[in-house]
């Protein structure tokens, strides 16, 4: 016996990024524009869902949630009131469930989801502030919630999250007024780490903020069509300069996704 | 508290790679932003590997810097913290050159000693 070196230069992430792209082109095929939804536990992501998608239908917009939670349909319940497609995926095995969603969970239920019905498929991630930012699953924006309760300092802490996210929601607002939380440097902080992140204060309890989350969920796939279109444009030579367009972030995932 | 199903992911890259060879050696090339904590990364990998050809090889991580482009100025300068502003240009036109790798670069494996596979580097 002796000693072989493979060089291997791969990604570790690879088979899931694989999967990944299979998904893409599911959701593709069925011109869904896909959001995945990040928080810590407790943040309002569910909240924020009840508020924001509450009457978009109306409004010329269908969206559908793929509900990500280690156990339960307590959120997808919450969400049934709403008269759109909601499906729950657990993540339990039995032996304690995944605390992130991957590419392959959401392949997994995808059957379950009527692609056809929606415009924009909004997948709730499991409530993590670590793991579901490693792990793409087809997504084409990644949004990710945080609250006034939660620190100021969570985005120095948690920066691969920050990161990953076009949007960040400051949430709960409301309660601002109780609490010794300087939201001003908790979204120097998120620009500091992200500089590209649209930036939003809601309050998912009293409304404020929600109308112009909606809004941009609204805009969402007509931009993202474009940026592809601009992609794909530019992937085929044509003459353009990415440098001023601030989206490094989507550069990154192109690699991947 | 990623760093379970990095492993996995990790385990899985090797085995693809050693097609059931025994793996005694294997080098990472992980980014500093990627906030991987190693010997939490070593600790699981040996839960992941256990019964696999990955059992019982030892780990190498080479550590990437996290270092930043200024697209405007084409300064480039490592961070110690997340902060990916430009000193010069502030923070619209920053890109991240290094840091943000998970990779497997090499794995060692036990051949015989005529295998054709000698010629793979």
């Amino acid at each position: 016996m002796h000693r072989t070196k493979v060089r291997v230069v791969e990604d570790a992430l690879d088979a899931n990024n694989t999967i990944a792209s299979a998904n893409r082109s599911d959701f593709d095929r069925e011109n869904v524009t896909v959001v995945n939804l990040m928080s810590a536990p407790g943040a309002g992501k569910t909240t924020l869902l009840e508020a924001g998608l509450n009457g978009i239908a109306e409004e010329g917009t269908r969206v559908g949630v793929l509900e990500g939670d280690v156990q339960g349909s307590f959120d997808a319940d919450r969400l049934s009131v709403l008269h759109i497609p909601v499906v729950q995926l657990n993540t339990d095995n039995g032996f304690g469930g995944e605390c992130h969603l991957d590419a392959n969970m959401v392949r997994s239920a995808l059957p379950a989801v009527p692609l056809d019905e929606m415009d924009i498929l909004i997948v709730e991630n499991v409530g993590n502030l670590v793991c579901p930012a490693e792990f793409r699953i087809g997504e084409d924006s990644r949004i990710m919630v945080c609250s006034v309760t939660e620190g100021e300092d969570k985005p120095l802490k948690y920066p691969l999250m920050f990161r990953a996210c076009e949007m960040v929601v400051i949430n709960k607002i409301d309660l601002l007024q109780y609490l010794d939380f300087d939201v001003d440097r908790l979204e120097a902080n998120i620009l500091q780490v992200n500089p590209h992140a649209t930036v939003l204060r809601t309050s998912a309890k009293t409304g404020e903020g929600i109308e112009a989350f909606r809004d941009w969920l609204k805009a969402l796939p007509a931009r993202i069509a474009a940026e592809r279109a601009h992609d794909h444009a530019h992937e085929h030579g044509h003459d353009h300069d990415h440098d001023d367009h601030g989206h490094d972030h989507h550069d990154h995932e192109h690699a991947t996704a | 508290m990623h760093e379970f199903d990095l492993s996995s992911a990790v385990v899985a890259t090797v085995r693809k790679h050693a097609h059931g060879r025994k793996v005694t050696h294997v080098t990472l090339r992980i980014g500093r932003l990627r906030q991987v904590v190693k010997d939490t990364l070593e600790f699981y990998l040996a839960i992941v590997g256990k019964d696999t050809e990955v059992e019982g090889a030892t780990l190498e991580i080479i550590d990437v810097p996290a270092v930043l482009r200024c697209k405007t100025c084409k300064n480039e300068w490592e961070i110690e913290i997340p902060a990916f502003i430009c000193g010069t240009c502030g923070p619209g036109n920053v890109e991240v050159a290094t840091g943000e790798e998970f990779m497997v670069e090499s794995i060692e494996v036990e051949d015989e000693e005529d295998a054709a596979c000698t010629a793979q580097r």
